[in-house]
C-alpha cells in the first residue's frame, strides 16, 4: 500500500488530496478480491499502467483550465501583457544573442572527431608566446616528442586566382600532407594529400574549400580540372567538406607544403604552426613537459639560434586571445545583468497584479483552491507570458547576433559565423522556462501564509512585507544598472585612451590596397621594380594624388615580420625589443604615410641590387643600438645582408595601439634579391590623396589593370578605417553594453516609479491625515523622495562595489585605464541616482496633491 | 434548466463518463460502488480504473453534472466514511441527450443494413 500511495504522488497535489484516500481504498479492495498471487500481480501491473496514464491526463486537465484562465487574463489586461512581453523579450533576446557568441567562442566543440585531443604548437621566446616554428625545429620536435599520436604543420598563404572572371586574391594554407589526418577530416570529393604531393618536384595540386568550389564552379565536377594560382596551373585533386574551415573561416584552398633541403638550414626562419593530436593517456601538461624537454635539448644543440626557445602547447579550442575571452565574458555578464533586471521588473509587475487581483484570489481560495493550485495558475500565467516574450526575444536575438559577430575571432575553425541554431534555441527555451517559473514562484514566496489571511480579510497591513520585497527588487535593478554603467563607462574611457594614441603615421587621406605579385611571374627583381615603378608613377599622375608608394606590409595590416639583428657579427638574442620588423619600401613611402624623416635620406630609386645595401631605421632602433651616437653610416646585418644606415625616421605602431611594436627597419624594395624573402615582397600600396579623394579609386584601378590585367586588387581601404578597425571590437562591445545599460536604467526607473506609486496609493489615507494635521506639501514630497533616495543610495552603494569587481575583471581590455577610475564611478552613480529620483518624481508629486478630506472620507 | 447548447457542448460523451452517469442514474453511489456497478452491468467488459474514475468525477463535478453528497460509511466496502455522488438534473439531461444521440446513430446504421445478425 505504501508503494501505491507513493505512486499517487504522480498526480497533482490538489487531486491527490481530494481523491487519494478513496483511490487507495479501491486499490486495497481490488487487491483483496484478487486472491491468488498472479491475479494480485495483474492488479499491480494494471494499477501502474493506469496511474501513469491518468496522472498525465489529470495534469493536462489542470493545464487546460489554467490555459483558459491565461487566455482570459491576456484578453482582460492587454497593457500588462504587452509590457511584460516586451520586458521579457528584451531580456531573453539580449541574453540569447550573448550566449550564441559565448557558446561559439568558448564552448561549442570544434567540428573535428575527438576535437578535445587536438592541440596547436608554437615556439615561445621571452616576450613572444606564439612564434611559428622553423622547418628544422619542426622536424626535430616531430621526431623527438612522445606525447602525440600524430603531428603536422601548416602556414597561411594567399594566391591570385586568374582565368575566368575578375582576378581575385584568395586566402589559403600550405599544409603538411598528413594534416587532414591529424585533424581527422577527409575530403568530401576527390582525395586528400598523399606523401607524393609533398615532394619538391611533384606536379602542383590543390584542394578547394567547399565554399570556393560552390562559388567558383557552382558545384560542378572539378576533380582533375586545372586552376591557375599565382599564374601556375594546379590540378584540383579534392574538395573539403562544407564544415571544414581550417585554419580559419577565410581559408579557401590548401596546397601541400613542400620544403627544400635549404629550408632546413636556417632555424630562425619561423613560419610553421604545429597541430597535433594528444595520445589518450597524455595530459596537456605532460605534453608541455615533453616538448619542454625537446626544446631544452635543441637549445643545447643549437645555442645561438635556439636561445631561450621553448614550446607552447595550446588546445586548438583555445585558439584566441585572452582579450577575446574577456570581451565575451563581459558580454554575457552584461546580458545576465539585463536578464536579472527584466526578471525583477516582471516580478514587480506581477506583484502589483497579485495585489490588484486579490479579490479573485480570495474568492478562489475561499472556494477551496489550495495554495498549490494558485501557485500553479500563476506559474502557468508567467510561463505563458515568458513563452510569448521568448518568441519576441528570438526576434531580438536574430537581429542582434550579426551585430555581435564582429566580436568573434575568425581564427576559430568554424565554417559559419555565430547564428541561431538548435543549441542557441534550446538555451533560449530553457531560459524562457526558467524565467517563467522563477517569476511565477517568486512573488508567492516569503510571507505567503500570512498574506493569504490578509487577502481574505482584505486588510491594509499586508503592504509592509510586500513593499520590502519590491523595494529589494528595485534595489537589485539599480545595482545592475550601476554595474552596467560602470562597465560601459570604463570601456568608453578605454576607447578614448586608445584613440588618443598617436600611431606615428597619418591616417586620414591615405588610401590603401593590396596587389600581391605572383611568383614566378614577378620573381625577377628588375621586372618587379619596373612594374611597381610604372604603377606608382601612373598613380602619382592622377589629379588629386599627392604621393604613392609600396611596402611589404602596411602598419596594423600586418604586425609580424620580425628579424633578429646581427651587430658586429654577433646575433642579438631574439627577445622583445631586440628584434626589429622588416619592411621593403619604395621611395616616397615615408612622405606618403607622413612618417617624419629625422636624419639622412629616404631610400631612393638608385638603391638597387648592384649598389651597397642601405637601410632606414626608426628612432627606437637607432637609440637601442647606438644610444647618444649618430646612427647614420652605421652598419648592421639584417635579413642575411650587411646594411648601412642612410636615414632615421619616426617610430610607428606596427602592431596596433595596444601591443608594443618592435623597432622598424626599412629596406629598399629594389634591393630585394629575386624571390628570396618573397613573404616580404612589396604588396601593400599606399596613396595619399587630397581632400575628398574617393574619386581616385577607379583611376588607381585603371592604372593597375593597364600594368597587368591579371593582377587582382584586394583590401581597398582607407588607412583611417584600418586604424579604426583596431578599436572596432571595443566599439561594438561598448555599444552593446551601453544599450544594455540604457535598457537597465529605463527599467530601473520604471521599477522605482511603480514601487513608489504603489506606496503612495497604499498610504493615501496616512498622507491625507498628515496633511489634515498641517503637514506641508513640501514635507510630503520630501517623505516620498526620501524613500527613493534611500533606494538609490543602497543601489548605488552596492552597484559601485560590484561594478569595481566587474571593472577589475575587464582590466586587461581597458588599455591602461584603471579599473577604479573615479570619474566613471561618479558619473555612473550620478546617472543612476538621477534616474531613481526622476522615477520617483511623478508619484511624489501625486502624493502632494492628495486631498485630505477625500482621502479620509474614502475609508 | 440548462440550454440545449450547454448540453450539446458536452456530446459525445466519453464511454467512461457515460457509464458513470448510468451508474448514478438510480441513486447515490460512492466511487467503488460505481466501478462495481459498471463492471456488473457490462459483464466485466468495462472495468474502470480508480484514476479514470476520479479524473472523470472531478470533471463532472466541475461541469455541474453531478454533486458530492455528505460522506457516510460504506457498508459494502470497508465501513469507512466514503464520498457519495448524486446525478444532478443537468447531468440527467446530458445522459439522456447522449442516449438519444446513440439510438439515432444505431437507427441510421440499421437502415443501412449494418445490424448484427442480418446480412
Amino acid at each position: 500500500m505504501r508503494l501505491y500511495r507513493a505512486l499517487l504522488r504522480l498526480y497533482p497535489r490538489s487531486f491527490r488530496h481530494e481523491y487519494g484516500v478513496e483511490m487507495a481504498a479501491i486499490f486495497a479492495a481490488r487487491r483483496r478480491e484478487a486472491g491468488s498471487i498472479p491475479a494480485r500481480l495483474a492488479v499491480w501491473i494494471s494499477a501502474l499502467v493506469e496511474i501513469a496514464g491518468n496522472a498525465a491526463r489529470v495534469h493536462a486537465d489542470l493545464l487546460r483550465q489554467d490555459a483558459v484562465q491565461v487566455a482570459r487574463l491576456f484578453a482582460r489586461a492587454p497593457g500588462f501583457v504587452l509590457t511584460a512581453v516586451a520586458i521579457v523579450g528584451l531580456g531573453i533576446g539580449a541574453t540569447t544573442a550573448a550566449f550564441s557568441v559565448t557558446d561559439y567562442v568558448l564552448f561549442r566543440p570544434l567540428p573535428f572527431p575527438d576535437a578535445g585531443q587536438l592541440v596547436r604548437l608554437w615556439e615561445s621566446r621571452p616576450g613572444y608566446g606564439h612564434m611559428e616554428l622553423s622547418p628544422a625545429n619542426m622536424r626535430d620536435w616531430m621526431a623527438r616528442q612522445s606525447s602525440f599520436t600524430a603531428m603536422d604543420v601548416y602556414t597561411s598563404t594567399a594566391a591570385n586566382v586568374t582565368g575566368t572572371g575578375d582576378p581575385r586574391r584568395v586566402s589559403g594554407a600550405l599544409t603538411g600532407v598528413t594534416l587532414f589526418d591529424v585533424l581527422g577530416v577527409s575530403p568530401a570529393r576527390g582525395r586528400g594529400f598523399i606523401a607524393a604531393d609533398g615532394v619538391l618536384e611533384a606536379p602542383p595540386v590543390v584542394i578547394l574549400s567547399y565554399a570556393f568550389w560552390q562559388t567558383r564552379y557552382g558545384g560542378a565536377e572539378v576533380i582533375g580540372r586545372v586552376i591557375r594560382l599565382d599564374d601556375v596551373p594546379h590540378e584540383i585533386v579534392g574538395v573539403m567538406p562544407a564544415s571544414f574551415a581550417f585554419p580559419s573561416r577565410q581559408t579557401e584552398f590548401w596546397l601541400p607544403l613542400r620544403l627544400s633541403p635549404e629550408a632546413f638550414q636556417d632555424r630562425n626562419d619561423n613560419f610553421l604552426v604545429g597541430v597535433a593530436r594528444l595520445r589518450d593517456d597524455v595530459t596537456i601538461d605532460r605534453a608541455r613537459d615533453d616538448l619542454g624537454r625537446v626544446t631544452a635539448q635543441l637549445e643545447a644543440e643549437h645555442p645561438a639560434e635556439n636561445r631561450q626557445a621553448g614550446a607552447n602547447v595550446e588546445r586548438l579550442r583555445d585558439g584566441f586571445s585572452d582579450e577575446t575571452r574577456n570581451l565575451v565574458i563581459a558580454l554575457i555578464g552584461a546580458a545576465a545583468c539585463l536578464l536579472v533586471i527584466t526578471c525583477v521588473n516582471l516580478v514587480n509587475l506581477l506583484l502589483a497584479r497579485v495585489m490588484a487581483r486579490r479579490t479573485e484570489l480570495v474568492v478562489r481560495a475561499a472556494m477551496g483552491a489550495g495554495r498549490e493550485r494558485l501557485v500553479r495558475q500563476l506559474t502557468t500565467e508567467t510561463v505563458a507570458l515568458a513563452a510569448v516574450g521568448g518568441l519576441v526575444g528570438l526576434g531580438v536575438a536574430s537581429a542582434a547576433v550579426p551585430l555581435f559577430s564582429s566580436l568573434v575571432p575568425v581564427s576559430l575553425p568554424f565554417a559559419t559565423p555565430p547564428h541561431l541554431d538548435w543549441r542557441v534555441l534550446a538555451f533560449a527555451a530553457a531560459l524562457t522556462l526558467a524565467t517563467g517559473l522563477a517569476t511565477g514562484i517568486l512573488p508567492l514566496l516569503g510571507p505567503r501564509q500570512a498574506d493569504f489571511t490578509i487577502l481574505r480579510e482584505g486588510g491594509r497591513g499586508g503592504g509592509g512585507a510586500r513593499e520590502r520585497v519590491r523595494a529589494g527588487l528595485v534595489t537589485v535593478s539599480l545595482v545592475s544598472s550601476v554595474v552596467l554603467l560602470v562597465g560601459g563607462g570604463l570601456l568608453l574611457r578605454a576607447i578614448w585612451a586608445v584613440q588618443s594614441i598617436d600611431p606615428g603615421f597619418r591616417t586620414d587621406g591615405v588610401l590603401t590596397m593590396r596587389t600581391a605579385l605572383p611568383v614566378p611571374k614577378y620573381a625577377d627583381t628588375e621586372r618587379r621594380i619596373r612594374w611597381i615603378t610604372d604603377v606608382v608613377d601612373g598613380i602619382r599622375a592622377i589629379p588629386g594624388v599627392r604621393n604613392a608608394a609600396y611596402t611589404s606590409f602596411l602598419p596594423m595590416v600586418m604586425g609580424g615580420g620580425i628579424w633578429p639583428v646581427v651587430m658586429d657579427g654577433d646575433e642579438v638574442a631574439r627577445q622583445q625589443g631586440q628584434v626589429a620588423s622588416l619592411r621593403f619600401v619604395t621611395p616616397g613611402y615615408f612622405d606618403t604615410l607622413g612618417i617624419p624623416l629625422l636624419q639622412g635620406r629616404d631610400v631612393s630609386a638608385r638603391d638597387t641590387l648592384d649598389q651597397p645595401a642601405v637601410a632606414v631605421v626608426s628612432r627606437a632602433f637607432a637609440e637601442r643600438y647606438w644610444p647618444g651616437e649618430p646612427a647614420l653610416g652605421r652598419r648592421f646585418t639584417f635579413a642575411f645582408t650587411e646594411r648601412e644606415v642612410v636615414g632615421v625616421v619616426g617610430d610607428i605602431r606596427v602592431r596596433g595601439f595596444e601591443e608594443p611594436s618592435e623597432p622598424q627597419v626599412y629596406l629598399s624594395a629594389a634591393q630585394q634579391p629575386g624571390d628570396s624573402l618573397s613573404f616580404y615582397m612589396p604588396k601593400d600600396l599606399a596613396v595619399r590623396v587630397e581632400a575628398g579623394g574617393d574619386t581616385v579609386i577607379p583611376a588607381v584601378r585603371r592604372v593597375i589593370a593597364q600594368a597587368d590585367a591579371d593582377q587582382p586588387i584586394s583590401d581597398v581601404r582607407w588607412m583611417s578605417d584600418v586604424v579604426a578597425g583596431e578599436t572596432a571590437s571595443r566599439v561594438v562591445q561598448f555599444r552593446v553594453i551601453a544599450a544594455f545599460a540604457g535598457v537597465a536604467l529605463l527599467l530601473a526607473g520604471v521599477g522605482i516609479h511603480g514601487l513608489l506609486a504603489y506606496v503612495v496609493s497604499q498610504r493615501h489615507r496616512e498622507i491625507g491625515v498628515r496633511m489634515a494635521l498641517g503637514a506641508q506639501r513640501s514635507e510630503i514630497l520630501a517623505m516620498v523622495m526620501r524613500r527613493a533616495a534611500w533606494l538609490a543610495v543602497a543601489g548605488v552603494g552596492a552597484g559601485v562595489i560590484i561594478g569595481y569587481g566587474a571593472g577589475r575583471s575587464l582590466e586587461s581590455v581597458l588599455a591602461g585605464v584603471p579599473a577604479n577610475d573615479p570619474a566613471t564611478y561618479l558619473t555612473a552613480a550620478l546617472v543612476v541616482a538621477l534616474v531613481a529620483l526622476a522615477g520617483a518624481l511623478v508619484p511624489a508629486l501625486r502624493a502632494t496633491r492628495v486631498d485630505p478630506v477625500r482621502a479620509m472620507r474614502a475609508e | 434548466m440548462a440550454s440545449a447548447s450547454d448540453v450539446d457542448d458536452l456530446l459525445p460523451l466519453p464511454t467512461a463518463t457515460f457509464h458513470i452517469l448510468m451508474a448514478l442514474a438510480d441513486g447515490e453511489r460512492h466511487g467503488y460502488a460505481i466501478i462495481r456497478d459498471v463492471a456488473d452491468r457490462t459483464g466485466g467488459r468495462v472495468r474502470l480504473s480508480a484514476g479514470t474514475l476520479y479524473r472523470t468525477i472531478q470533471r463532472l463535478l466541475e461541469q455541474g453534472l453531478i454533486v458530492e453528497v455528505a460522506e457516510r460509511p460504506a457498508p459494502e466496502l470497508d465501513d469507512e466514511r466514503r464520498r457519495y455522488y448524486r446525478l444532478l438534473p443537468f447531468g440527467r439531461e446530458v445522459a439522456e441527450a447522449e442516449t438519444l444521440r446513440l439510438s439515432q446513430l444505431v437507427r441510421l446504421a440499421r437502415a443501412r443494413g449494418l445490424a448484427p445478425g442480418r446480412s
